[in-house]
């Protein structure tokens, strides 16, 4: 199992740039995922360590060895597919030990070998079927066993969970999840669904644009965004974004949101001219004690809480509350932030401004 | 009650769909069933008017077909009783069997040249179709309409030319000349249509096998090639047929030595009168070749002729 480094890898192809210079790296064992809307680079980049792009520019460090440009038969890295591109005209077998019979392995070790990969992912009985008649769940599993069959130092994995039912993605995730820990292999996971990037993943990049915008785990990513893209691609529904003009400057505690004072973390920056005052919706509270009023727009029960949405002086926000609270369309209430999780944005850039809070995680890139 | 459905045809049109398809057939086949039949009659049966539906079957138009004969004096063929059943059938007309005709040979330079040129077409058309499909080729759009544009006119319109290239470069005559033409000819069909399956199949399967270790190479003919077979079935039929059944070309270019069945076929008719068993044998073993290769690959061919129309 390995590292990989990614140093200042860049894709053009033609005028288009589809990864700008990005640098990264995935620690060894880690469940790494790249995460983006459709379009932004993430795919191209897994392509490039698999080595089915080579990069224009840059280089990429497997367990210390620079591999940008070399063959993906000599990197020793797994890829599963979206569509799993299992090869049609053989079955289940031979589909898992084709990684083993190209190395040149006796028939006998490749016979126990896909037998015990076989019986890690609980596809034994299917061994013998073609390939051709397999639900998704089957299919990706032997995907998988294509994929660890060989042991390789590492493995990537593009939306490996894109083609499936939504109800059997929850449960394969699980399994996936649960594979990686068993085996501890370094993983790279591309996807754009960021429940699931939330979920898996030990770290996440967040890409846009051939960009890279913030890199770190979940926790991080959630809590201390460094762009308004991540802050808004990020949780569902997503962080509220409240325009004001202001100035802020180094050290203040407080910013004034349509003549109201609001707490915000401690600030490291200053900045002047169109702000933009991001809070999540759980961190949003409805009181009536407090001077921020807001007109009540809709709420939407989902059992244990309530996404009401609501127009403020600043533009509509929505909250979640509690389930059991009342509140009816219409009505105007007080609204309270806690303080502690706000994060200030320069809107022309989107940056967000160092705090307090954000810091540590702004400053490592 | 019966229920109605937009979509099932209902029986009675089954009914009329199945009978017009089934009486467009059978008029389509009168020419064949004419040619075999023709086969097994007698000169005289061959050409009565009306023409006979039942007649006494003979193998004289074989027989004629595959031997040279010679008309000989009353003496010599009762010295010489009948040595077999083919001598039997020639006795009857006064003559003896002296040897084979060139039927033989000219059937076997229609399988070495159809068959060759169908298989140098289909493996430079697989090769060039891949390449088109999957690479960065300068001028692509341009390299693919111009391989289209040698169809754009009949093929005999260049006959001149190509005689007077085959003869100075001396192809004139020969199976690597007449393999050479016809794959000239089916290169086209061959890339075009190849291009179209292979664009079917999707690049992770390669990708797959490139990451499990195989070069470029091994997975194009351990993955991609099986996957192509459908469409590599069907093209090879269009070839081969194509091939097989080229006239204009074979009269103008071969004579002695690489003389393909199709104009061999027609040179019975002088040799001994209008013999039509003879030529109507000739046609009848000549077509068995393409249709059994067409049955082999009767599998493939549906799907290779409605390509494109049907998603897997």
């Amino acid at each position: 199992m390995a590292q990989i480094v990614v140093k200042n890898v860049k894709k053009m192809f033609g005028d288009f740039t589809a990864v700008r210079e990005s640098s990264f790296t995935i620690e060894d064992g880690e469940f790494f995922m790249l995460l983006g809307p459709s379009g932004c680079g993430k795919t191209t980049t897994l392509r490039m360590i698999a080595g089915l792009e080579l990069p224009t520019s840059g280089e990429i460090y497997l367990d210390g060895e620079e591999i940008s440009q070399r063959p993906p038969s000599e990197r020793d890295i797994a890829f599963v597919f979206q569509m799993f591109a299992l090869y049609p005209h053989m079955n289940v077998r031979k589909n898992i030990s084709y990684p083993l019979i190209s190395q040149g392995m006796p028939r006998a070790a490749v016979k126990a070998k896909v037998e015990e990969v076989a019986g890690i992912l609980g596809i034994k009985d299917i061994l013998d079927s073609p390939v051709g008649g397999l639900s998704g769940g089957d299919r990706q599993r032997v995907a998988l066993g294509r994929a660890i069959v060989r042991e390789p130092k590492a493995f990537m994995m593009d939306e490996p969970l894109g083609a499936l039912d939504a109800e059997f993605r929850e449960h394969m995730a699980e399994e996936l999840r649960a594979l990686h820990d068993r085996m501890g292999a370094t993983t790279v996971y591309v996807t754009h669904d960021q429940l699931e990037a939330m979920q898996m993943g030990d770290k996440i990049v967040v890409m846009n644009n051939a960009v890279i915008e913030q890199f770190g785990t979940p926790q991080e990513i959630y809590d201390k965004p460094a762009t308004m893209f991540v802050a808004d691609f990020i949780g569902s529904p997503s962080m509220n974004f409240l325009p004001f003009k202001g100035t802020v400057t180094p050290g203040s505690e407080m910013v004034r949101l349509n003549g109201h004072d609001e707490a915000v973390p401690k600030m490291i920056e200053g900045a002047e001219g169109d702000l933009v005052f991001g809070v999540r919706p759980e961190h949003v509270f409805l009181s009536n004690e407090s001077g921020y009023r807001a007109k009540v727009l809709a709420a939407e029960y989902l059992g244990t809480t309530q996404i009401v949405t609501l127009q403020s002086p600043n533009g509509e926000l929505k909250a979640r509350i509690d389930a059991r609270e009342t509140v009816s369309p219409g009505e105007t209430v007080g609204l309270e932030f806690r303080s502690p999780t706000i994060t200030l944005f320069e809107k022309s850039t989107g940056r967000a401004l160092r705090s307090v809070l954000n810091d540590e995680v702004l400053g490592n890139g | 009650m019966s229920s109605f459905s937009v979509t099932e045809p209902s029986n009675r049109s089954k009914w009329i769909a199945g009978a017009l398809v089934i009486g467009y057939a059978l008029i389509t086949m009168i020419p064949l069933v004419w040619i075999l039949l023709t086969g097994f009659k007698s000169p005289a049966d061959a050409i009565s008017y009306p023409p006979k539906v039942v007649f006494e079957p003979t193998l004289e138009g074989y027989v004629n077909l595959f031997t040279t004969r010679t008309r000989q004096t009353q003496e010599f063929l009762d010295a010489n009783p009948p040595q077999n059943w083919a001598d039997e059938i020639v006795r009857q007309y006064d003559m003896v069997i002296v040897g084979p005709s060139k039927f033989g040979e000219r059937f076997m330079n229609s399988v070495i040249i159809g068959f060759g040129s169908t298989f140098l077409s289909i493996f430079l058309g697989t090769l060039a179709a891949y390449a088109f499909s999957r690479f960065k080729v300068p001028l692509k759009d341009d390299l693919l309409f111009f391989i289209l544009s040698t169809r754009m006119m009949p093929p005999v319109a260049v006959a001149i030319p190509i005689f007077l290239m085959f003869r100075n470069l001396g192809l004139s005559d020969t199976h690597l000349g007449m393999i050479l033409l016809y794959t000239g000819v089916n290169i086209s069909l061959a890339v075009w249509l190849l291009k179209g399956f292979i664009d079917e199949i999707p690049r992770e399967y390669e990708e797959a096998a490139l990451i499990d270790g195989y070069t470029r190479f091994q997975a194009f003919y351990k993955v991609v090639l099986p996957q192509a077979a459908t469409g590599i079935a069907s093209t090879a039929i269009f070839c081969l047929i194509f091939a097989w059944n080229e006239y204009a070309f074979a009269v103008l270019l071969t004579s002695a030595n690489a003389q393909t069945a199709p104009p061999f076929i027609p040179t019975i008719i002088g040799i001994g009168g209008l013999d039509w068993p003879a030529v109507a044998a000739g046609a009848t073993i000549f077509l068995i070749p393409v249709m059994i290769f067409t049955i082999l690959m009767r599998k493939h061919l549906l799907r290779g002729i409605t390509f494109g129309a049907v998603r897997k």
